[in-house]
């Protein structure tokens, strides 16, 4: 077995669900090779050669895999995919792009966010909103994983001394090109890998009044996410949405102000270690989930918890 | 121009499945049906091309049981021209949906293919790509916002960062994402009309593919259950419990 490990980055640092995919990676077994494509992305690629399992990183830099172009990206993997036993990606916006490509290109079936490594051809994975576990397997010689990040402790960042060899394959499609992007700038920590995180529902009213969570987040050094009502109305953007269709959390501890807990938010968020709902109806399905449940109006509840902390 | 919208019939979003008492998978019986929402915003997005003047014609497709009629009726209802489903009660998989897709796109030749981003029972969030590589067309995946225009389609992508925007030539596949439209209710006289709609039978042999799966699905078990913890009765509660219980802050 010989594994490849689709490497997550900004061009400029490592993202750290990669860590867990390789995690995943050294649970099937195999020597790992990390794939880092991109533009200018020389010091990702040393960052991963220091990664701990990993044997050889491989660097393809160029302008055609500059904003991880699915066409071009699924291309330039098929064409390294030669003995490769398995073909890992985190199971973000990024690898969820391009990764059914490439299993559609290799004719190789994709078994979508891993939650557990039973063996090198078995895998669990939640179906139905996380309502469901299903144990599946697949023969196949070659197959394309997905690896849900929060399943998997990352391994070290370093203690590893892999090779660096530049990949000079140009795969440009010619067939897409990206116009521009607008990136979420915030100091708080990532979503899905912050510690603590706390997130408002539609309870919130608007935008404005998220302002009373940014508070407390700063002095918990957390991360604010939020319900897709929240999203939806518009008080905050896409990206900090938590549930079965946005991201997928498990934080120490989870802080859930004026949200239901309807089951597509559980889904982002009940493996968390800790949960506390702040709701005023105490019929709210978030407290069948909620370690601490504390029926209260958020408007008063939310600022003296600030106060208190 | 013309557009293909797959289809898929799911259990309906408000059900919380149970699993079977044998662990063979989840229990279906008896179970409200529903068309995936993420395909009800694709079926919507279709039909504002179409109102927009960009779009001539809207073409559903669904591979599954004959009980997937139900579901293309109501895409036909909302304003899809006809529909053809691929008959099959076997277990099918994206890769073989993908390839009964793209058997259907080499027929109807759509400029446009356009597909929900996941189903919500499966959550593969597979097949649009596939096809997409199958077929050789650009893909915009989690669509927000889609404009055609000159011959290409500018998408603006929900990424985790934030938000993406790309240029993809024609033909391309389009997958939606939850903020893309809010779909409409289809009228009573339109789901007359839905019924005198063709809809096209045709069987995985006639498209000449290949559905066996190739993942088998060993067990399915319910997920480690939550149970509820207490209720506190301030916040001084609160914080002293987070502090000295669970030692998280
Ligand atoms: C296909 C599909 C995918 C979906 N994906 C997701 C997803 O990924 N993530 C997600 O979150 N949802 C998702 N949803 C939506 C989900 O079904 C719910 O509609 C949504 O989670 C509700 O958000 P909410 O809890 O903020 O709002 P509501 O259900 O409206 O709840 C608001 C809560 O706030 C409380 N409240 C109001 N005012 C106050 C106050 N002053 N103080 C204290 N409490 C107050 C109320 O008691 C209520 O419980 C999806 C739905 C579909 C159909
Ligand atoms: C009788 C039967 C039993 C099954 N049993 C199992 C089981 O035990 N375990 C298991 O994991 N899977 C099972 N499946 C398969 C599973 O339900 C999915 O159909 C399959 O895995 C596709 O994944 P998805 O729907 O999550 O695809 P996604 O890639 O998430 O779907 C994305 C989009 O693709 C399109 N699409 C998907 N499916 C279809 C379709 N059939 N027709 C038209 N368009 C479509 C839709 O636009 C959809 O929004 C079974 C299927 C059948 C028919």
């Amino acid at each position: 077995m010989s594994v490849l490990v689709y490497a997550e980055h900004d061009n400029a640092t490592l993202n750290k669900v990669t860590l867990s995919v390789v995690a995943a990676a050294k649970e099937i077994g195999g020597d790992i090779t990390v794939l880092v494509a991109g533009k200018g992305c020389g010091a990702v690629a040393e960052a991963a050669a220091k990664v701990d399992g990993v044997s050889k990183v491989l660097c393809a830099d160029n302008d055609a895999y500059e904003h991880q172009l699915a066409e071009n990206i699924a291309d330039l993997v098929v064409e390294l995919a030669g003995d490769y036993s398995h073909i890992l990606a985190a199971a973000t916006t990024t690898g969820k792009n391009f990764a059914p490509r490439v299993a559609a290109l290799l004719d190789a079936p994709q078994i979508s966010e891993i939650s557990d490594v039973v063996d090198g051809d078995t895998f669990k994975r939640p179906i139905y909103a996380g309502n469901a576990i299903a144990t599946v397997k697949c023969a196949d010689a070659k197959k394309v994983l997905t690896v849900r990040g929060t399943s998997f402790d990352g391994v070290a960042e370093e203690g590893g001394s892999a090779s660096v060899e530049s990949v000079d394959v140009v795969k440009d499609a010619g067939i897409s090109s990206f116009v521009g992007e607008e990136l979420a700038k915030s100091d708080r920590p990532e979503l899905t890998s912050a510690d603590i995180v706390i997130s408002g529902g539609r309870g919130m009213g608007n935008g404005d009044n998220f302002e009373i969570l940014y508070k407390v987040a700063d002095k918990l050094g957390a991360a604010v996410g939020a319900s897709r009502a929240a999203v939806d109305a518009g008080f905050v953007p896409n990206d900090m949405q938590v549930g079965q269709t946005g991201k997928i959390v498990a934080p120490n501890l989870y802080i859930a102000v004026g949200i239901s807990g309807a089951i597509q938010h559980l889904a982002g968020m009940k493996d968390s270690k800790v949960i506390v709902a702040i709701n005023k109806d105490e019929e709210a399905p978030i407290f069948q989930v909620a370690d601490y449940g504390l029926v209260a109006d958020l408007f008063e509840a939310v600022p003296e918890l600030d106060s208190k902390l | 121009m013309k557009v293909l919208v797959p289809i898929k019939r799911v259990v309906d979003y408000n059900v919380k499945v149970r699993v079977k008492a044998d662990n063979s998978g989840v229990d279906l019986a008896n179970v409200k049906m529903a068309m995936n929402p993420f395909c009800e915003i694709a079926v919507e997005e279709a039909v504002r091309l179409k109102e927009k003047g960009v779009v001539t014609e809207i073409v559903a497709v669904s591979i599954g049981p004959k009980a997937a009629q139900e579901q293309l009726r109501t895409a036909m209802a909302l304003g899809a021209d006809r529909s053809i489903l691929v008959e099959t009660d076997e277990e099918v998989q994206p890769l073989g949906i993908a390839k009964a897709l793209k058997a259907i796109v080499d027929e109807e030749k759509p400029e446009l293919v356009i597909l929900g981003k996941q189903a919500i029972d499966g959550d593969n969030n597979q097949t649009g790509q596939m096809l997409a590589a199958l077929a050789g067309m650009p893909q915009g995946t989690f669509a927000s916002e889609v404009n055609v225009a000159d011959g290409k389609v500018k998408v603006t992508r929900e990424i985790d960062g934030g938000l993406q925007t790309v240029e993809l030539s024609l033909p391309a596949v389009v997958t939606t994402d939850l903020r893309l439209n809010e779909p409409r209710y289809a009228s009573l006289p339109n789901i007359m009309k839905a019924k005198k709609k063709p809809l096209d039978v045709k069987t995985p042999a006639d498209l000449g593919v290949d559905l066996t799966p190739r993942v088998t699905t060993e067990k399915v078990e319910m997920p480690p259950e939550r149970s509820a913890g207490v209720k506190v009765g301030s916040v001084d509660e609160l914080v002293d419990k987070l502090k000295n219980e669970a030692k998280v802050i």
